[in-house]
């Protein structure tokens, strides 16, 4: 028997050790079935990748589920189907450590003595996401609910939504009413993208407002407080939304800045939604949709000793456009178009009341933006994404701004990867990145102040980026 | 040392193991046998990614039945691997029609956890029948069965309602349904499938859909063909057509949540000649 010396034996267990090491990260690494999701999964039995692409994505099945109201229309959606220890809860957080940076930013001295400069600011650390703790399912056979209380990270809570909705009103999935606070039936939901870096965790033109630009509403990407009535066919592939919200931005309450900015616009906004499905050769399939948002926000407020009461003068805005969404076997292609105007009042910050602005210079503010996401769904445990969205101004609120001030651009690219998932809990490791440039606005929205902007203040651009690396984890 | 540690020979063993256990699923992926339905030809490798997406949670990675979730449902989900289907439109003991499977999946079964697949494209549908068959060797060595024929539905008298009354008390369907199809016959609480779990009779009174359709031809379908796998036979050797079409008119009247017009008949013969109906099973069952 060759006697091995000790060096030579320890290089090789070493080296069985880095080839188990190995193995261990193919096993780890390899597409495994998806169990199970919280809540709807403890009800149904279903796995968690049935009804996402990856959580919180929805694929046609969920959407289907979702719009029949979470339910299978097996005759096992009512809870007085289910065993009483069945409770439809579920939490969700996000540990992290991400780096947060911007160029072109003005940097204040350090000493008295000193002067601003311009420079980068960046910043890195282990953070916490907020918390959601999400309630939802059927309160009786076509009655379903949500509710979802959301904090920050420090545990500051608001309701994200709460609504009651009536579904297949006279057996028709054709008429649903839901009421409350909702996301708008967005082309692509905002809510269930699964990107969460400071940067790339949004869709910008949901949300999107050129600089100066004083509109109280926060974007279609916001939710919203009011009533919809909704229908669809069989598997979803037509659809469409209608609802009638009020023109408070999802806030609660009807008095101004009450209890988180309520602008009290006393009148009541408009969204529509229509999307119709195609099946397409070798198995994927296409959905062509379009949307339009029509709503009113106040220039000025009614005052009572000294004290904003609610909107006055308000003023129309409105958010237009179409979507296309391709899914096709492991592939899936997401495009969406916008196309934005705000009155020149709403656009300037001037009181409607304070008389024409003809010969002012002041005009609406009109945009164009819109998104391409694609994703390659490596398996049902792996998704990865890459998204570019860009805004492009189309007329200044003012004719003496720069044509190109407050365009931008954004690009995203992530993974998100699921190593298990239990039939009570989903676990998420998530890396992204993403990269903004703004012209001549700073990442906070402001205009760049020619200190901040060496070159020239309108025209030069300010670049942000974001990396992430975070566990996604809901139970 | 640590040049003797990292040398080019266990780096190639390393990579070699690496690659040795990538190999391991593509080679004992199953053989494809197709599929076909609806037009469409079904192709097995996508639907085994289907099939971890959407079905494996129930029916496990091997198609036995026994995914992580089947410990919670009830009935049990479908053991591929025995390739043994109730709801088909092929004779007692023979295979689907990949027909057959694709409707179920399309349709899914009402008050089980199988839902309706209909929200997937059809091709996924397919692609994931192809991959089912590759859980068992019958699908290799035998071809499904032949279709039965369902000939044309005769007008719905009350003499048909009345002869298939006597059917489901002579057939002693009652036995498992209850005299009033309510699935509580005095046999019900005995019965299990064919892996020892138990299982109810359907129950006409409450019921509005079958578990394999909802029409009067599916219906007929049931007791031709048996469900396999349940102690529910099939009658083919027994009952002529016109007398299952009779008991598929009787049977509709025992559903009050179905408006039909077998038991708009039966109603109004009630009130009529009320006194004259004798008890099914002789008062037994009651």
């Amino acid at each position: 028997m060759k006697i091995l010396s000790f060096e030579k034996r320890v290089a090789r267990f070493l080296s069985g050790v880095i080839a188990l090491l190995f193995l261990f990260a193919i096993v780890l690494v390899s597409p495994k079935p998806a169990k199970a999701i919280p809540a709807f999964a403890r009800k149904y039995g279903l796995p968690c990748s049935a009804c996402h692409i990856t959580w919180p994505e929805l694929n046609n099945f969920g959407q289907v589920f979702r719009d029949n109201g979470y339910q299978m229309m097996n005759e096992l959606d009512s809870p007085i189907t289910r065993d009483a220890s069945y409770f439809p809860m579920a939490i969700r957080i996000t540990p992290q450590w991400h780096r947060e940076s911007a160029n072109n930013q003005t940097l204040d001295p350090t000493s008295t003595t000193g002067t601003a400069t311009t420079g980068s600011l960046t910043t890195a650390g282990f953070d916490l996401s907020g918390m959601d703790v999400w309630f939802a399912g059927t309160l009786f056979k076509n009655v379903s609910f949500s509710a979802l209380p959301s904090s920050d990270e420090n545990a500051s809570f608001h309701f994200e939504n709460a609504f009651v909705r009536f579904d297949n009103l006279a057996g028709s999935p054709w008429l649903n009413l839901k009421v409350g606070k909702f996301e708008l039936d967005l082309p692509v939901s905002e809510k269930r993208e699964w990107t969460l870096s400071e940067d790339g965790g949004f869709y910008y033109i949901y949300h999107f407002l050129p600089s100066g630009d004083v509109n109280p509403f926060g974007g279609i990407g916001d939710n919203q407080i009011g009533v919809e009535l909704a229908g669809h066919n069989a598997n979803s592939y037509t659809r469409y939304a209608f609802s009638v919200v009020s023109s408070l931005d999802g806030q609660p309450g009807l008095l101004y800045g009450s209890p988180d900015g309520n602008p009290a616009g006393r009148t009541y906004d408009y969204y529509g939604h229509f999307e119709q499905g195609f099946n397409t050769p070798a198995g994927g399939f296409l959905k062509l949709g379009a949307y339009a948002y029509f709503g009113e926000a106040p220039t000025n407020y009614q005052y009572s000793l000294g004290t904003p009461i609610y909107g006055i003068n308000n003023e129309p805005f409105y958010r237009a456009g179409a979507e296309v969404k391709w899914y096709f076997n492991k592939f899936v292609f997401k495009g969406v178009y916008l196309h934005a105007y705000d009155n020149a009042y709403l656009a300037n910050g001037i009181p409607s009341n304070s008389g024409s602005l003809a010969g002012t210079g002041y005009q609406a503010a009109i945009w164009n933006g819109g998104f391409a996401e694609f994703q390659y769904v490596v398996s049902p445990q792996w998704d990865i994404l890459v998204r570019y969205e860009g805004i492009r101004m189309s007329q200044q609120a003012y004719v003496g701004t720069a044509g190109n001030q407050s365009n931008m651009d954004a690009f995203t690219i992530a993974s998100r990867f699921n190593p298990f998932m239990f039939s009570r809990a989903g676990l998420a490791i998530q890396q992204e990145y993403s990269v903004v440039r703004s012209n001549g606005v700073t990442s906070q929205g402001g205009v760049l102040t020619p200190s901040a902007c060496p070159a020239t203040s309108t025209t030069c651009n300010v670049i942000s980026q974001s990396l992430f690396f975070g566990f996604d984890f809901d139970f | 040392m640590t040049r003797q540690i990292i040398t080019a020979k266990n780096v190639v063993w390393a990579v070699l193991l690496v690659f040795a256990s990538l190999a391991i699923p593509a080679t004992t992926f199953a053989q494809d046998l197709g599929a076909h339905a609806d037009g469409l030809t079904g192709n097995a490798e996508q639907g085994k990614l289907l099939y971890r997406r959407f079905c494996v949670g129930c029916h496990g990675e091997e198609g036995n039945g026994e995914g992580n979730n089947a410990q919670w449902i009830d009935p049990k989900p479908r053991d591929f691997t025995e390739a043994t289907f109730r709801w088909r439109s092929t004779p007692t003991g023979t295979l689907p029609t990949d027909q057959d499977l694709y409707d179920t999946i399309t349709r899914g079964v009402v008050g089980t956890f199988m839902p309706s697949w209909r929200p997937l494209p059809p091709q996924w549908r397919v692609d994931v029948l192809a991959y089912i068959k590759t859980f068992s060797p019958k699908w290799k060595t035998q071809k499904a069965g032949t279709p039965i024929t369902i000939p044309p539905e005769p007008p719905k008298t009350i003499e048909s309602v009345l002869h298939g009354r006597e059917l489901f008390d002579q057939l002693q369907c009652w036995k498992c349904h209850g005299p009033e199809g309510r699935g509580d016959g005095p046999s019900a609480p005995t019965l299990t499938d064919d892996k020892g779990n138990p299982i109810l009779p359907y129950d006409f009174h409450d019921g509005t859909r079958f578990r394999c359709g909802t029409t009067n031809q599916d219906l007929y379908k049931i007791f031709m063909t048996g469900l396999d796998g349940t102690p529910m036979p099939s009658f083919a050797d027994i009952l002529k057509p016109n007398d299952a079409w009779d008991l598929v008119h009787f049977l509709r009247t025992l559903q009050p949540l179905v408006k039909s017009q077998s038991r708009d008949e039966w109603e109004a013969y009630v009130k009529t000649h009320g006194s004259e109906i004798k008890p099914i099973g002789g008062g037994q069952g009651e």
